[in-house]
């Protein structure tokens, strides 16, 4: 039951990236590089049809993790409050950037929306990497301090920085060195998924620049993921435990290793989706090895008095869940009809000039 | 109230109260623009295509800031109730995991196919992604209103010791009696509202003359489905609902009328305010009996008053909850009123000339919209001091670890933010109303 609906939450997150993941980083792609309005308007129907379907699955993902590890929701959403509440703002100006900005035919209103789409598109992608960074760092649970507990045992409340920007420190904050690695790498996968989601689903002027950047980009994330590799291990020496248990998990792994590579050389593949092929081996590759590298723990405790929150203490009501599962079940397979009708119905390539 | 608790419920009301103005309009236009497209494919009348998508733009701006507005609800039971969501996540958990699996990624699925997909699905399909939309819509308010039924009646639960509620019979999650009549009364008020804004716009259109064949059609359309649906609103379903609220919830239905002391046969207060000190109303009208009668179907009948109640268990908010109660039954009435009056004219052939009535409908709009709020702001004062009726108290569920500075930081956001959404949204509304009417 708790390995069900730990890989049921990991899974919705995954394919929240994969699916969202690919709307930020169009909206990044739309920011610095389509300053005509045709391409423009070729990323906006690249995804319009698209992001808000892909929205729903972090909604659902979070009714999940409330229905399924209650102390879980109630620990980081209330522990995150400030980011949280950032989040929102942003997918607030993403989704508004988007729908409102032809609804009248001026430049200042096309300006401020176009604006605020790029840039609510890049932080996004860009939190979602710290955020990553923070599960995997984890977080003072119980408020432990100078030897006393501010909150109850899985209860914790982290500013948006420390003053030291340290993920080693007892005071720990939202951003530091590390989880802003991983937003980078974040910021950096995204970009390439976004752009690589414009190459296979138009004929846009922006492909040529896209094929010239994507491998530079990829070059870099290589870089990054290696380092980041290493000093996670510094930082949490039990993160690979559960691959020298099961060597077999190190597929996942290789999975992201495919993915960059295929994006590096990117030159030597034909056909227009295969970018973006790459760029989802590489992030559900990567989010899935993150996930089980982590198993059973869904949010470490950085101090040694209060426990991480797990699968196993995380609020899970067994018998309750039961009928969960069926009903989930049933859900899922329904989303994955409405995925795949949807991305039929939508499969024609744009044409420019549309 | 300390201030974490009062910032809480506050940030908790004005960001639901301003995020449901958008799924009023949502389910009702929904079942429109089914009905628009449902003739065009019976009729071939282009005229209904053209209406069909005429809303299908006001929906969609509807529905983005809907969507917007929504995700801040389901974080704020994480992020500023956390204690309540730890207690209650394995059972009310479910009922909102269910809503965005089943649908919100229905209605957004078929959005997108609808908004995007007219030419590329031709009409049988395109009018199918309506329906989904709609299904979709109805089903999203169903099963938030399991979550708030479950709230207001818990049923098919037990305690464990450490407070935590653990679901033991799902089904009865959805034969919560509570359930049914606040979903068909709830659905009633947003096809009235929904009614009037398309009647609005279409007495708009006549009295502007900006588009004579929009403003009949819109004007007819709401004119009918309003009708049908101020009366639904009022009985039977706010009938059954109050008929719930007298018998699970007795302490909130003597608050709501602000019935002090117990009374055998209970008079219906049509005005009147109560005076909390000498716990009486004052400058009150109303009709002897008819509370008792209108409750149990017999005069004699005896209400329970608050002085039954102990104090800790009165809604915190009494005043309020009885404003919100009769705010919400006086407009009702008012549309009730309307509608007949209107389809009389109707049927007198005088309704689209009619000047008077078509300003009114124009001014009444805005009224559907308070009277929904007000009739949610009876159900959840109501629910008062309860988070769990009769379980757990509001005061219970607040996130321990989230201080009053934070909260109170974040609602003046919201504030803000929510303010310019509103005045952007309204000036985009109008916008598109105004430009479909160039003079035809």
């Amino acid at each position: 039951m708790e390995l069900f609906w730990y890989a049921v939450l990991c899974f919705m997150l995954t394919i929240y990236i994969l699916l969202d993941g690919f709307d930020f980083g169009a909206g990044i792609v739309h920011l610095f590089l389509a300053k005509d309005e045709e391409s423009k308007r070729d990323i906006h129907r690249a995804i319009g049809p698209f992001w808000d379907a892909n929205e729903v699955w972090l909604i659902a993902a979070g009714g999940v993790m409330f229905a399924a590890f209650p102390a879980l929701y109630a620990s980081a959403f209330s522990g995150f409050y400030l980011p949280l509440m950032i989040l929102l703002w942003l997918l607030i100006f993403r989704a508004l950037g988007l729908e409102l900005r032809e609804l009248v035919h001026h430049s200042m209103w096309h300006q401020l929306w176009d604006f605020l789409f790029g840039w609510s598109s890049l932080l996004l992608a860009l939190f979602y990497g710290l955020a990553l960074g923070n599960v995997v760092r984890g977080v003072n649970l119980g408020g432990f301090e100078a030897g006393s507990s501010l909150y109850d045992s899985n209860y914790f409340f982290l500013p948006l920085w420390n003053s030291s920007l340290s993920p080693l420190a007892e005071r720990l904050g939202v951003v530091d060195w590390f989880t802003l690695l991983l937003g980078l790498i974040a910021l950096l996968a995204l970009s390439l998924h976004g752009a690589a989601w414009i190459l296979f689903r138009t004929e846009s002027a922006l492909h040529e620049r896209l094929r010239r950047l994507i491998p530079f980009g990829a070059i870099l994330l290589l870089l990054l993921s290696l380092a980041t590799l290493f000093i996670w291990r510094k930082i949490r020496p039990e993160a690979l435990q559960n691959y020298e248990e099961m060597p077999w998990l190190w597929f996942f792994p290789l999975l992201m290793l495919a993915g960059v590579l295929g994006l590096i050389f990117l030159k030597r593949f034909s056909g227009a989706g295969k970018a973006f092929l790459f760029s989802s081996l590489f992030i559900g590759g990567g989010l899935v090895s993150t996930a089980l590298s982590m198993y059973p723990v869904l949010l470490p405790s950085t101090n040694a008095i209060h426990p991480d929150i797990t699968a196993f203490n995380a609020g899970l009501d067994p018998s309750g869940m039961r009928v969960a599962n069926i009903w989930f079940a049933v859900g899922i397979t329904l989303v994955a009809g409405y995925f795949v009708l949807l991305f039929r119905v939508f499969r024609r390539r744009l044409k420019g000039g549309h | 109230m300390e201030d974490a608790l009062m910032y809480g419920r506050l940030q908790f009301a004005f960001t639901i109260t301003f995020h449901y103005l958008f799924p009023i309009l949502t389910m009702g236009l929904a079942l429109l623009i089914v009905w628009f497209k449902a003739r065009f494919l019976q009729t071939g009348d282009e005229l209904y295509n053209e209406a069909a998508r005429f809303w299908m733009k006001i929906f969609a701006l509807n529905f983005v800031m809907g969507v917007v507005t929504g995700i801040p609800m389901e974080f704020q039971f994480g992020t500023n109730w956390a204690r309540f969501s730890e207690l209650t996540g394995s059972v009310v958990g479910q009922t909102l995991a269910m809503e965005g699996l089943f649908s919100f990624f229905l209605e957004s699925a078929f959005l997108g196919m609808f908004l995007y997909g007219e030419k590329l699905l031709g009409p049988r399909l395109h009018f199918a992604s309506a329906v989904l939309v709609l299904l979709g819509s109805w089903l999203s308010g169903f099963l938030i209103l399991a979550t708030n039924a479950w709230m207001q009646h818990p049923v098919g639960y037990e305690v464990l010791a450490n407070g935590k509620f653990v679901l033991k019979h799902f089904g009865e999650l959805f034969g919560n009696p509570w359930l049914w009549p606040a979903f068909l009364h709830n659905q009633a008020a947003s096809l009235t509202t929904s009614s009037f804004v398309v009647a609005a716009v279409g007495a708009f259109y006549l009295l502007s003359q900006r588009h004579e064949a929009f403003g009949r059609l819109f004007l007819r359309t709401g004119l009918f489905f309003g009708l049908a649906a101020s009366v639904l609103v009022a009985f039977p379903t706010g009938d059954w609902v109050a008929k719930n609220v007298v018998r699970y919830q007795p302490a909130t239905f003597a608050a709501m009328e602000a019935l002090f002391e117990t009374e055998q046969s209970a008079e219906l207060v049509l005005i009147g305010q109560p005076n909390m000190v000498e716990k009486r109303l004052d400058n009150k009208i109303a009709l002897p009996g008819f509370l008792s009668f209108l409750t149990y179907q017999q005069w004699n009948m005896e209400i329970k008053g608050l002085e039954e109640f102990p104090e800790e268990d009165h809604p915190t908010n009494i005043p309020g909850l009885y404003y919100a109660y009769h705010i919400m039954v006086g407009l009702g009435t008012l549309f009730i009123g309307l509608m007949f009056w209107g389809a009389y004219l109707f049927y007198r052939r005088r309704l689209f000339a009619y000047r008077p009535w078509l300003w009114l409908v124009m001014f009444m709009t805005p009224l559907t919209y308070i009277a929904n709020l007000a009739g949610w702001y009876t159900a959840e004062l109501g629910r008062q001091p309860w988070l769990v009726y009769g379980l757990l108290r509001t005061n219970q569920g607040l996130s321990p670890v989230v201080s009053a500075g934070n909260t109170l930081f974040t609602f003046l956001g919201f504030v803000g933010l929510y303010v310019l959404l509103g005045l952007t949204f309204l000036a985009l509304f109008g916008k598109i109303v105004y430009q479909a009417g160039k003079a035809k």
